[in-house]
């Protein structure tokens, strides 16, 4: 149990996809303009990422490795990210209408969010071994993700009031605050692994 | 040719991808090889070339596929082009340079989701012959390189006073670790798309035309 909540917390803060790792910066630049939109895009990138993680993590070891096909792993991967948000966005659609709605174009969008792809291959390279340690990984990578584009979107709401000079409007400045929030988050290192 | 008259030829496919509209300063593509991977000159020259190699194979492939593409097919179809030369770069990385592909870890099958690939198939390949979809990829991948370069020099030259592991910078260089970490990677990249920014809205205002928002 104390393992489990290890990994939850390296995934989450210490390790921080967007901030230490540079995963899902597209939409963490694109759609953190807003705070309900940024909640929005983190609990579907949570949701599709915990699905695609614990998938692939079975699919590779128990289907690929046995038949000596680990070479086809990022072919595989790829597909079944990409047939899982297409099953969930049908799910979604089809029982809960409204929460299709609040998605809107994030769920499509997050075939293409290298987050995703990024956990599913770091649940590998970190050596997780069993379901459950796959499971906590990529779901505490998800609240990660959530938590950093939450955070970021929170102070791009104030940063519409600033007067900022004309060339460092847009990205320039939001990529000044990435690296202030990326040097908060590196106090975290060092604690687990 | 049967190239439509509204979209634009060979040659200026090439030049707009290296500068007017460069994937890493203008467009914004590509950005999580572009932080992770330049905090080393070599490292971004590896990415830059892998990532340069697949999107030209990748438009050269989608191009020659554009009558059979089926419109809501055609996503997973550059996916799985894409993925499949990916796999092909990254055993020849761990074959030839087993250092370098340590190096970069999982950011060579991140190429995969790398948006500018499936943009440049998207905007280009899909639509015009295999030609123009070459010069295209050059252009895009020539651009990207630029951009990782740019981005490692400054990252490694600040932060470890040297280009290519070479020991550039005299021994009384005090080293900004901040540079090689990744806030680095954040605050270098914000830095020079200002810079960029600053010279095309101040040439912009010479011209006395009404600048656009990059």
């Amino acid at each position: 149990m104390g393992e489990l909540l290890l990994i939850a917390l390296s995934a989450a803060v210490i390790n921080n996809l967007v901030l230490t790792y540079f995963l899902g910066i597209c939409p963490f630049l694109g759609v953190s303009r807003r705070l309900d939109m940024a909640f929005g895009m983190g609990a579907a990138v949570t949701f599709v990422m915990t699905v695609a993680g614990v998938m692939t993590f079975a699919a590779h070891k128990y289907v690929l490795l046995p038949l000596g096909l680990a070479f086809l792993q990022y072919i595989v991967f790829i597909f079944i990210i990409a047939a899982t948000v297409q099953l969930v966005e049908m799910y979604v659609r089809k029982m809960f209408p409204p929460l299709y709605e609040a998605f809107g174009v994030f769920l499509p969008m997050i075939t293409t969010n290298c987050a995703i792809l990024g956990t599913c291959l770091f649940i590998w390279l970190k050596g997780y071994t069993r379901l459950s340690e796959a499971l906590v990984f990529s779901f505490s990578g998800g609240v990660g993700f959530t938590l950093a584009i939450v955070i970021m979107a929170g102070m791009r709401e104030e940063l519409e009031l600033a007067d900022v000079p004309r060339p460092l409007r847009g990205a320039a400045i939001t990529l000044f605050i990435a690296a202030i929030l990326a040097m908060a988050f590196s106090g975290f290192a060092g604690i687990g692994r | 040719m049967n190239t439509p008259a509204s979209l634009p030829g060979a040659g200026q496919r090439f030049t707009q991808g290296l500068l007017p509209e460069n994937p890493v300063f203008r467009q914004l593509l590509g950005m999580c090889p572009t932080l992770a991977v330049t905090n080393s000159v070599a490292g971004a020259l590896t990415m830059g070339l892998a990532t340069g190699l697949v999107l030209v194979s990748s438009n050269l492939i989608t191009s020659l596929l554009r009558r059979q593409l089926q419109p809501h097919l055609r996503i997973l179809v550059y996916t799985l082009t894409i993925a499949s030369l990916v796999t092909i770069a990254d055993r020849f990385l761990a074959a030839f340079l087993p250092e370098m592909s340590r190096l970069l870890g999982p950011y060579v099958p991140l190429i995969i989701v790398n948006c500018l690939i499936i943009s440049r198939a998207e905007v280009c390949a899909s639509k015009q012959g295999p030609w123009v979809a070459l010069w295209d990829g050059l252009g895009q991948g020539g651009g990207f390189l630029l951009g990782l370069l740019a981005m490692g020099t400054v990252r490694e030259l600040l932060g470890a006073g040297s280009l290519l592991g070479w020991r550039v910078l005299p021994a009384a260089w005090e080293n900004w670790v901040i540079m090689v970490l990744p806030a680095g990677g954040f605050l270098t990249l914000g830095a020079l798309i200002a810079v960029v920014n600053w010279y095309v809205q101040r040439r912009e205002q010479a011209r006395g035309s009404e600048p656009d928002h990059g």
